[in-house]
C-alpha cells in the first residue's frame, strides 16, 4: 500500500466511522436526525435496472458509497444451478446494472463478484447468467470454491459463532455490496439479506450445526458491513425454497428493497412477502437474533421509509 | 514414401496421445461430449458396447494389421514413449532388440482366460486387462495428481496477484487401491517397455493377441524381400516387437505393430509394407512358417487347457463379499446414472476412470470393494466432495463401454440411482431443537422437504417417489459422527416421479405489504 493512499483510507474510515456509529443510533432514536436520505428504500414496478437506479437516488447515488479507484465486491446469491427464471439466485439484469454503476458511473478500480455456492460453481456462474452479466459490464468473476481463498475472521460480538473463515475479497475490498434475492427457505423459513452472509463463509456446516438463527445473525455482526443490502424481489421463490422446483414455485413481483440496515430490511422482505405467501415473521428468528445483537430494528416504524410506485 | 511411414505414424500417434493425456487431466471438462471421442474407438471398449466402431475397427485391422496398438492405444504409445526415453538414456547401443520367439502359450492363455471369464460373467480380468483402461487408471491416478499440484502452485501465484483464471482444485478421485493398481501396472509396462519395446503388448495383452490372431488375415503387411536384403540384421535390431527374424528372413505377423520402424531402416529395400493376402507368401518361408504354424497351433490348444483349469480358481474369487458396511450402513452402493442395474453396469464397465476424472461434482469416486471385487475402481457415488448435478448427464454421454447408457438430460431428471434414507435420531433438529434444513435446501426435487415439527420448526421428511439419489442432503447434513440422512442405492435404477413443469405466477401485488 502507498503512503497516500494509507493515509486517505484511513481518513476515509474514520470519517466513515463517526458518520456511521452516529446513523446506527439514530436509527430507533429521532427521526429528525435522519432527514437527509431515507434508511430503506422499496421501489415496485420496474425492470431490475431501473429500480435500482431509482433506489439509488433516493439513497444519495452510487458516488455516495463508491468513491473513484476503489476495490468494490458484489455479492449476489448464487447458490443454485439454476436459470434466470427460476430465481433461484440473484437477478443477472440488477448484478450486471450495480456492476457498471460502480465502474463507469463511481469509477471504481474493479469490481469482483463472488458466491460460495452450493451447486457447482462454475455451472451456477454460469446458468445463472452472472458470469455473463458481470464480465460484459467489466467485472470480475472470483471463485469462491477453495479453502485457500478464506481467511480467518473474529466475530467479537457473535453469541455462537466467534470466527469463522470469510473469503478474502470481502476482507480486502475497499466497499461492498450485499445483493441477495428473496426466498422461501426450508430451513431457515426466508433467505433475504442476512442469511446471503453465508455465502461470505467457508464452513456453513457449523451454523447449521449450531443453532442455524444464531448464527445468521451472528455472521451479520462482521466489523465489515455491507455499504448496502440491496434485496432483489424482482422474481420471488414462493415455495419449495431456496431452490423450487419448477416455475410455479415462483411469483413475479418486480419489487426492489435497499438498505444499509441488515434487519429492517429482512423484516419490510418478509412482510412483502407475506403477501403473496403467508410467512409469520416471529418464525425468521434470526431476523429477531440479529435485532439483539443491536445490528439492525425490525421497527419499521421507526425508520425513514421512502416507497416509490414505478 | 516408405521412408515417411514412422514419421506419419508418430504424428497421428503423438495427436491421439495428446488428446489422451488431455481428457484424463483435464478438470474443466473443456471438452464436454468429446471427451469420449477416441476412448470410444478403442477395443475393447468398442467390443463391450458394440457400438458400430467395431466396423472401423475391424475393417482397420484386416486392411493394416496391428495399427491399433501403434496409433490408437494410449498405452502402447505410452510404452513407446518410455522406449524412447530408454534409448536416449541408455544409448542406442544398448538398447538394440534381437528377435525371439514368441511366448505363444502365455499371450494366448492370458486372452483365453479373458474371454473365458468374461463370458462366465466376471469381468475382473478384463477390467484389469484392458490397455485403455489400464492407461487410464495410470494417467488419472499417478499424473493427473501431479497435473492439479502444479495448477494449484501456479493458481497460488496467479491468485495472489488477482488473476483468476486458473484456480485451485482438489484432488479427490483417487484412493489407496486406485493408486496401487495404477502404480504396479505403470512399473509393470514400464519395466518391459524399458528392456523391451512391445513385449507387453505381445505377452500380456489380450488384445494384442487378439490383434496378432486377426493380422495374418490382414491385407497389408510387412514383408521380406529375400533378393533384396543384405541380412544386415538393421530391421531386426529396430524392431520393438522382437518379430523381425532376419536371417530367416521371416517376420512374425501376429507380434508385428506395423509401426514402420523395418521399413525405413532398410537401406536395400529389403523390407517392405505391402499388400500381400496370406496364401501369397514368399516361397522360401512357405516350409518353415507351416511348422511354425502347427507349433503355434500346438500352443495354443496347451495354453485353452491351461486357461479351462484356472476357471475354478476366479469363479471362486467371484464369490468373495460383495457389500461392505459404512458408517450409515450403506447396504447397496449407488452406481453412476445410465447403469441401468449394478449387475449390468459392473459387467461393463473397465474401470477406465474417464467419468471419475470428468464428473464436474467430484461425486464419482474409484470404488474398493462396494461392487465386490468383480466391480474394483470402477466409479460409485461417494458423497464426501459432492452430489450429482441435477441437469447434468456427462458421465452417461462419455462412457465407452456402453456400462453407462447415455440418458437425456429429461430422462436424467427423473433418474433414480438410490433413495434418501433419514434417521430421526441424529437429526440437528431433533437433538438440538435449533432448524437446519440443509438437507432440504439441496434437495433439487423437494424429496426432501422440511415439514412442521414443534415450536415453529421444521424437520426433514422424505418422498421417496420423488427422490433422484443424488445425494445433495448426504453431502450436505451437517450432523457428526454420522449423518441423519444418507442414500440407499437402487441395484436396478428406477424412475422417479416427474415434476410438473408449472407457470410463474404473477399476482397482483400492489402494496409493499410494510
Amino acid at each position: 500500500m502507498k503512503r497516500r493512499d494509507f493515509f486517505r483510507s484511513t481518513a476515509f474510515l474514520g470519517l466513515a466511522s463517526i458518520f456511521g456509529s452516529d446513523k446506527i443510533r439514530a436509527i430507533g432514536a429521532t427521526e429528525m436526525a435522519v432527514a437527509q436520505s431515507p434508511d430503506l428504500v422499496a421501489v415496485m414496478g420496474g425492470e431490475p435496472e431501473d429500480m435500482l437506479e431509482k433506489a439509488l437516488k433516493e439513497m444519495g447515488g452510487i458516488k455516495k458509497f463508491v468513491k473513484k479507484g476503489q476495490k468494490v465486491v458484489i455479492k449476489p446469491n448464487i447458490g443454485w444451478d439454476r436459470t434466470p427464471e427460476l430465481a433461484g439466485n440473484t437477478n443477472p439484469k440488477l448484478i450486471k446494472k450495480l456492476t457498471e454503476l460502480c465502474l463507469k458511473e463511481a469509477g471504481a478500480k474493479e469490481v469482483i463478484v463472488f458466491d460460495h455456492t452450493c451447486d457447482n460453481w462454475q455451472k451456477t456462474y454460469k446458468n445463472s447468467g452472472i458470469q455473463d452479466a458481470v464480465e460484459s459490464a467489466g467485472g470480475k468473476m472470483v471463485p469462491g470454491n477453495d479453502q485457500s481463498m478464506y481467511k480467518e475472521h473474529e466475530f467479537p460480538k457473535g453469541i455462537k459463532l466467534k470466527k469463522a473463515l470469510v473469503h478474502q475479497a470481502i476482507l480486502d475490498c475497499d466497499v461492498w455490496f450485499n445483493v441477495p434475492v428473496l426466498k422461501n427457505h426450508g430451513g431457515s423459513k426466508m433467505t433475504i439479506s442476512m442469511k446471503n452472509l453465508m455465502g461470505i463463509v467457508w464452513d456453513r456446516q457449523f451454523f447449521h450445526s449450531n443453532d442455524l438463527h444464531q448464527c445468521i445473525a451472528d455472521s451479520c455482526t462482521i466489523d465489515k458491513k455491507p455499504a448496502l443490502n440491496i434485496v432483489d424481489a424482482y422474481r420471488v421463490v414462493k415455495t419449495n425454497g431456496p431452490q423450487g422446483r419448477s416455475a410455479s414455485d415462483v411469483a413475479v413481483l418486480k419489487t426492489l428493497l435497499i438498505s444499509p440496515d441488515f434487519v429492517a430490511v429482512d423484516t419490510a422482505a418478509v412482510k412483502f412477502f407475506n403477501q403473496v405467501q403467508a410467512q409469520k415473521l416471529e418464525d425468521v428468528k434470526h431476523i429477531f437474533n440479529g435485532q439483539d445483537l443491536k445490528i439492525g430494528t425490525t421497527n419499521l416504524d421507526a425508520i425513514n421509509i421512502k416507497k416509490i410506485k414505478i | 514414401m516408405s521412408k515417411y511411414l514412422p514419421l506419419i505414424r508418430r504424428i497421428v500417434a503423438s495427436i491421439v496421445f495428446a488428446f489422451f493425456l488431455f481428457v484424463f487431466l483435464d478438470f474443466t471438462n473443456s471438452l464436454n461430449n468429446l471427451t469420449g471421442f477416441f476412448p470410444k474407438i478403442q477395443w475393447i471398449p468398442a467390443l463391450l458396447s458394440l457400438s458400430g466402431v467395431l466396423i472401423f475397427l475391424f475393417a482397420l485391422s484386416l486392411l493394416f494389421g496391428r495399427i491399433y496398438c501403434s496409433v490408437l492405444c494410449p498405452l502402447g504409445i505410452l510404452q513407446d514413449i518410455i522406449s524412447y526415453i530408454s534409448r536416449k538414456i541408455r544409448g542406442k547401443k544398448k538398447s538394440r532388440l534381437d528377435y525371439v520367439e514368441p511366448s505363444t502359450i502365455i499371450r494366448f492363455s492370458i486372452m483365453g482366460v479373458v474371454l473365458l471369464t468374461f463370458v462366465f460373467g466376471s469381468s475382473l480380468v478384463v477390467l484389469l486387462l484392458d490397455p485403455y483402461s489400464s492407461f487410464g487408471r495410470i494417467a488419472s491416478n499417478l499424473f493427473r495428481p501431479l497435473y492439479i499440484l502444479a495448477n494449484n502452485a501456479i493458481a497460488d501465484l496467479a491468485n495472489s496477484s488477482g488473476n483468476f483464471f486458473f484456480y485451485k482444485v482438489e484432488i479427490t478421485t483417487v484412493n489407496m487401491l486406485s493408486v496401487l493398481t495404477a502404480t504396479g501396472m505403470f512399473l509393470i509396462i514400464g519395466a518391459f517397455a524399458w528392456f523391451r519395446g512391445r513385449l507387453y503388448c505381445n505377452m500380456i495383452c489380450p488384445v494384442g493377441s487378439f490383434l496378432g490372431l486377426l493380422s495374418h488375415f490382414s491385407l497389408f503387411k510387412i514383408r521380406m524381400n529375400e533378393s533384396r536384403c543384405t541380412h544386415c540384421t538393421l530391421c531386426e535390431k529396430k524392431c520393438k516387437s522382437q518379430c523381425i527374424d532376419s536371417k530367416n528372413g521371416f517376420v512374425d505377423q501376429t507380434r508385428c505393430v506395423t509401426c514402420f520402424n523395418c521399413v525405413s531402416v532398410c537401406k536395400s529395400g529389403g523390407v517392405s509394407y505391402q499388400l500381400s493376402l496370406p496364401q501369397k507368401s514368399p516361397k522360401v518361408q512357405k516350409k518353415e512358417k507351416k511348422s511354425i504354424d502347427n507349433m503355434e497351433r500346438r500352443r495354443i490348444l496347451a495354453s485353452t487347457g491351461m486357461m479351462l483349469l484356472s476357471i475354478p480358481l476366479i469363479r471362486a474369487e467371484q464369490l468373495a463379499d460383495t457389500s461392505k458396511l459404512t458408517a450409515i450402513n450403506r447396504q447397496t452402493p449407488v452406481a453412476p446414472p445410465g447403469a441401468g442395474s449394478i449387475k449390468e453396469f459392473s459387467g461393463k464397465c473397465t474401470a477406465c476412470q474417464l467419468c471419475i476424472t470428468q464428473c464436474p461434482s467430484d461425486v464419482l469416486k474409484p470404488a474398493t470393494m462396494h461392487y465386490g471385487l468383480e466391480g474394483i475402481m470402477q466409479p460409485t457415488l461417494i458423497y464426501t466432495n459432492g452430489f450429482c448435478n441435477f441437469s447434468c448427464t456427462l458421465c452417461t454421454t462419455i462412457c465407452p463401454t456402453g456400462a453407462l447408457k447415455p440418458l437425456t438430460i429429461e430422462q436424467k431428471k427423473t433418474s433414480q440411482i438410490g433413495i434418501a434414507h433419514f434417521i430421526t435420531e441424529n437429526c440437528v433438529v431433533y437433538r438440538d431443537e435449533t432448524d437446519c434444513g440443509a438437507c432440504s435446501e439441496h434437495c433439487p426435487t423437494q424429496a426432501v422437504k422440511m415439514v412442521d415439527y414443534k415450536d415453529g420448526l421444521r424437520i426433514p421428511k422424505v418422498t421417496p417417489a420423488l427422490c433422484v439419489g443424488c445425494g445433495g442432503c448426504e453431502y450436505i447434513c451437517p450432523a457428526t459422527p454420522y449423518k441423519a440422512i444418507y442414500v440407499e442405492g437402487n441395484s436396478v435404477h428406477q424412475k422417479s416421479e416427474k415434476i410438473a413443469e408449472g407457470k410463474q405466477d404473477e399476482p397482483q401485488v400492489d402494496d409493499f405489504g410494510f
